[in-house]
């Protein structure tokens, strides 16, 4: 059902500054909305999100039901090794979506 | 005189009359400028915030409170030394103050991040950043929402 979408620089110069785009497929219901017979809708959000590199999470997030639906994140790293870069989110009842993307330092 | 289980046309009204009332003042379930302060202080309690450092960007004009692009930046040098730890997002006017944070390493480099958030109504989004010495910034934007998210489905 999820769907991720990253984008991740393949290369990058040692100590340079990347740009990493990250989202998640998910309607984020606010828990604020009402249905067509007047009921309120179910929250039901990501609440977390962590992105780990070279074996430490370098970013986190907290999200509240005020990000909107399809929760994006751009933030920025400094490439210092090759390897993995992980994705993570984590939902209001533990449910956890995972990707990860390859970076080649140069 | 109104008998016991009878309503009379004048309750009627003034029962009709209350409802459009409370129906027509959706601000009641928002976030006032309290709730913004009790969460202000439960993420860092009574310290000092100073102006300035943050950058807060958004559109002077959201059409849609659905989805409104937000970026934040703080100047800091992000280096083992200096760099910003927290990034908290707030608002005066959502059902909840608290929008979201962003918590951020040295590794980052750069303390820049960029979301989409949800805006129920025409307000002032905060954005206080924590310094790993635990100095608090701030950065304001007011932001004109034509349709909020929240009040029309």
């Amino acid at each position: 059902m999820a769907n991720v979408r990253l984008a991740v620089p393949k290369t990058a110069q040692q100590d340079e500054i990347i740009e990493i785009k990250a989202l998640l497929q998910h309607d984020m219901e606010s828990g604020f909305r009402r249905g067509s017979r007047g009921e309120v809708i179910p929250r039901d959000i990501i609440t977390r999100f962590e992105c780990t590199y070279d074996g430490n999470i370098v970013f986190a997030a907290d999200f509240q039901p005020a990000i909107a639906a399809n929760p994006i994140l751009t933030f920025h790293l400094r490439a210092t090794t090759s390897g993995p870069i992980a994705f993570e989110w984590t939902d209001q009842n533990g449910t956890q979506w995972q990707d990860q993307a390859d970076i080649e330092v140069i | 005189m109104s008998r016991p289980f009878q309503i009379d046309r004048r309750q009627l009204l003034a029962s009709a009359g209350g409802a459009i009332a409370i129906t027509a003042t959706p601000l009641s379930a928002f976030a006032a400028q309290e709730d913004l302060e009790r969460a202000r202080a439960e993420l860092f309690g009574d310290r000092p915030i100073q102006e300035g450092r943050v950058t807060l960007k958004l559109p002077p004009i959201a059409e849609n409170g659905f989805s409104v692009p937000l970026d934040v930046s703080v100047d800091s040098p992000m280096t083992a030394d200096d760099y910003v730890q927290r990034i908290a997002i707030l608002s005066p006017r959502n059902p909840l103050p608290l929008i979201g944070v962003f918590h951020l390493t040295p590794h980052a480099g750069l303390a820049q991040v960029s979301t989409r958030i949800r805006m129920s109504g025409t307000q002032e989004i905060e954005a206080i950043a924590e310094m790993n010495d635990g100095s608090l910034f701030a950065g304001r934007m007011e932001t004109v929402v034509t349709l909020a998210a929240c009040v029309v489905l």
